[in-house]
């Protein structure tokens, strides 16, 4: 289901764009679609390509990578307020995992071309865009490094 | 009242239940066989001496309103946890305490609560959380956030459960590894902080688990503006006297046993960013 109703507004209160100049955010706005996804339903499949990124309004979504014959492992949820996807900022713009609605999920899809054109040619809103994702990389990145260490693993022999 | 007046001598208990937690993880539930009752506070520990094997330092994680039941609840990681993961109903059991300090659960009445938690560091927390519970109405909201390895690997489960079916405090558990028929949260504690639900200038937040894990859930207190001396850990070293004689437990100038295990973080702060501690 796909609606641009007070697309606006969502886009200035969602954590990601909030602060954002309104000019800003309005010309994201032209780029954006309100959208929703049931329970099991598929936002990203690995390979695909990376059209549009996605601002979680409500909802959950499970970052997911399969292996042939085996159950597909979550490597991390996603939850309202965050920002789902980065691959359409890096060539050759295809997704890297899936990515599946656990409940009912309500978004902002952004047409990735349509933000990357406005960005090649304002390059403020550009540096604006990235300022905002580059701390969301970060944090994901300093989380799997931090899942990496296998924190509450068998501890070395003790008493 | 205390059984024994000279802390290095253990007070017989006995075994009257053992349940399984998990594959590793055992609760023991004893009676002292004085049938004395057992105070304890919340976040103290007792040393638990297996006759023939050893003695190990457990924290208490059972209800401190109920003195006459002492529950303590274990990860089996060597000989002498792995002896009283043996053990049966009846078996006898030295015990020496309760020693150390506690959770501030007094010092934080009117102030929100954040109990920051991973794998078995729930179970020294238990007994603050019944405490905050059975007195709700002294405290501000009460927020749980618990970390486990993999859905297998959840502790107190059930009780989580029942807990985050209340209507009057927040749960939110996360795992560090799941495969796709888990729908609860994927991802690390510490990232639950940003977004959980607390007024971070009247917070008192009590933390207890993997160093690791606390070090980046105070960084992230403190990037919310929790104070560093509302900010609580409990700190585990190797504990053998329990009274502060024996030096092993040595953390910088503390004595874990005696000044901890439960420290103002802004106690020990200088200590946490010392790699060789």
């Amino acid at each position: 289901m796909v609606s641009v109703e007070g697309i606006d507004r969502m886009i200035s209160e969602h954590p990601f764009f909030s602060g954002m100049e309104p000019g800003y955010q309005a010309m994201i706005a032209g780029c954006a679609s309100n959208q929703s996804f049931e329970a099991g339903q598929y936002l990203i499949r690995e390979g695909d390509n990376a059209d549009h990124f996605y601002l979680i309004r409500h909802g959950a979504v499970a970052i997911e990578v399969h292996t042939q014959g085996q159950t597909s492992v979550t490597l991390e949820t996603l939850h309202e307020g965050d920002v789902l996807g980065w691959s359409w900022l890096v060539p050759p713009y295809h997704w890297l995992f899936d990515a599946r609605a656990i409940q009912l999920t309500r978004v902002i899809a952004i047409d990735a071309a349509c933000l990357r054109e406005k960005a090649e040619a304002d390059h403020s809103l550009g540096y604006e865009l990235y300022s905002r994702i580059m701390p969301v990389m970060s944090e994901r990145l300093s989380a799997a490094r931090l899942r990496l260490l296998d924190l509450y693993g068998s501890p070395r022999k003790g008493q | 009242m205390k059984t024994s007046q000279d802390p290095m001598t253990p007070n017989l208990f006995q075994v009257q239940r053992i349940r399984r937690e998990l594959a590793d993880t055992f609760t023991l539930e004893l009676t002292a066989e004085s049938n004395n009752e057992f105070p304890f506070l919340p976040g103290q520990f007792n040393m638990i001496y297996l006759f023939g094997s050893g003695e190990v330092p457990i924290s208490i994680s059972g209800d401190p309103a109920q003195p006459n039941r002492l529950i303590h609840t274990i990860r089996a990681v060597g000989s002498v946890t792995e002896g009283l993961k043996s053990c049966k109903s009846g078996d006898m059991l030295g015990i020496r305490g309760p020693f150390g300090s506690a959770w501030p659960v007094e010092q934080a009445t009117g102030q929100d609560i954040v109990i920051i938690t991973g794998g078995i560091g729930l179970a020294p927390l238990r007994p603050a959380i019944y405490h905050l519970l059975a007195n709700r109405q002294r405290y501000g909201k009460i927020v749980i956030l618990y970390g486990a390895r993999t859905p297998a690997d959840i502790l107190f489960r059930k009780e989580l459960e029942r807990w985050r079916s209340r209507f009057d405090i927040s749960v939110e558990v996360t795992v560090d590894q799941a495969v796709s028929n888990w729908s609860g949260r994927v991802g690390v504690v510490p990232k639950l902080i940003n977004r959980a639900d607390f007024a971070p200038e009247e917070t008192t937040a009590l933390i207890c688990g993997p160093e690791i894990m606390m070090r980046f859930s105070v960084k992230a207190l403190q990037e919310r503006g929790v104070k560093e001396d509302h900010i609580y850990v409990s700190m585990e070293r190797n504990m053998k006297c329990a009274i502060g004689f024996c030096g092993h437990c040595q953390l910088g100038s503390q004595f874990v046993c005696k000044d901890g295990p439960v420290f103002p973080y802004s106690q020990i702060s200088s200590a946490f960013r010392i790699r060789e501690l």
